[in-house]
């Protein structure tokens, strides 16, 4: 049988290799990519503890769902972002985005 | 650590599926197209999906396969185009970001690790389904539109609002 601990570790992992890649990549795209997979990971850990937690039920998948149209929306605002700062600045480099920076 | 571990088929089918989530993800990390990156994102949505079917929440799995693989990979794939799409990155010079950037997240992966397996934590044992012979949409949509039909209608506001504003910053200004 499977448990949940398989599910966290993997979700471990994965949220590891989201952070890593949002923390040292250079294109805006790649960061946004990196943090849907951190979103993914903690989607993945929501539903393990919705079937195999204490108390099973439907909250985990409903948080899930939730989760999903927010992490969509966010995606959509974030390139709408992108596309308008490369209109402006021309470039798509992470490290030129520096208007805010003190 | 991994002692207790028998091969039926489910333990099998998850290390399979996981191992190729991983392998998707450190080819997002490793490889040095752009384009690349993003449709190796994509592997890693599909394998969560037949996670997500592991974990019994198979109307869960296709709106990922639908709205992850299929809408997020192909606007990211849009959004690459539009931008600079034959960026190539160059291998990183070692400097310290990325070293501390490395330490941070395999810190933060060992500390959640170590709860999960060393820390002398009892999960709750495995049960059989409890939705055992129930239809899963059926549920969700009970659910959703009973108990959580406010947070629904307020996720369509979030939406409406995250439309027209994509749309506004998008937009090219009239000179």
């Amino acid at each position: 049988m499977l448990s949940v601990e398989q599910f966290i570790t993997l979700g471990a992992i994965m949220f590891c290799i989201g952070l890593f890649g949002a923390l040292t990549k250079r294109n805006i795209i790649i960061v946004l990519v990196s943090v849907e997979l951190m979103l993914n990971a903690v989607n993945i850990n929501l539903l393990a503890f919705a079937r195999y937690g204490l108390m099973p039920s439907m909250n985990g998948q409903i948080f899930t769902l939730f989760a999903m149209t927010i992490a969509a929306a966010e995606l959509a605002v974030g390139l709408a972002i992108l596309i308008s700062l490369y209109r402006n600045r021309n470039t798509s480099d992470v490290r030129d985005q520096d208007l805010m920076k003190w | 650590m991994f002692s207790g571990i028998e091969f039926t088929g489910q333990n099998i089918a998850f290390f399979l599926i996981s191992m190729f989530v991983i392998a998707c993800g450190v080819m997002m990390l490793t490889l040095r197209k752009v384009l690349y990156m993003a449709l190796s994102v994509g592997g890693v949505f599909i394998g969560v999906a037949g996670i997500y079917i592991m974990l019994e929440a198979e109307f869960l799995a296709f709106i990922q396969i639908l709205l992850y693989a299929g809408a997020i990979t192909i606007m990211m794939l849009f959004a690459i185009m539009l931008t600079r799409h034959d960026e190539v990155e160059k291998p990183q010079r070692v400097t310290a970001h990325p070293v501390w950037a490395a330490i941070g997240a395999i810190g933060i992966g060992a500390i959640i690790l170590y709860v999960t397996k060393f820390a002398g934590l009892r999960w709750p044992s495995a049960t059989d389904s409890p939705w055992e012979g129930q239809d899963n949409v059926k549920l969700i949509g009970e659910s959703l539109f009973g108990q959580y039909v406010i947070p629904f209608e307020l996720v369509s506001l979030v939406l409406i609002v995250a439309l027209v504003g994509a749309v506004t910053l998008a937009n090219k200004e009239e000179k």
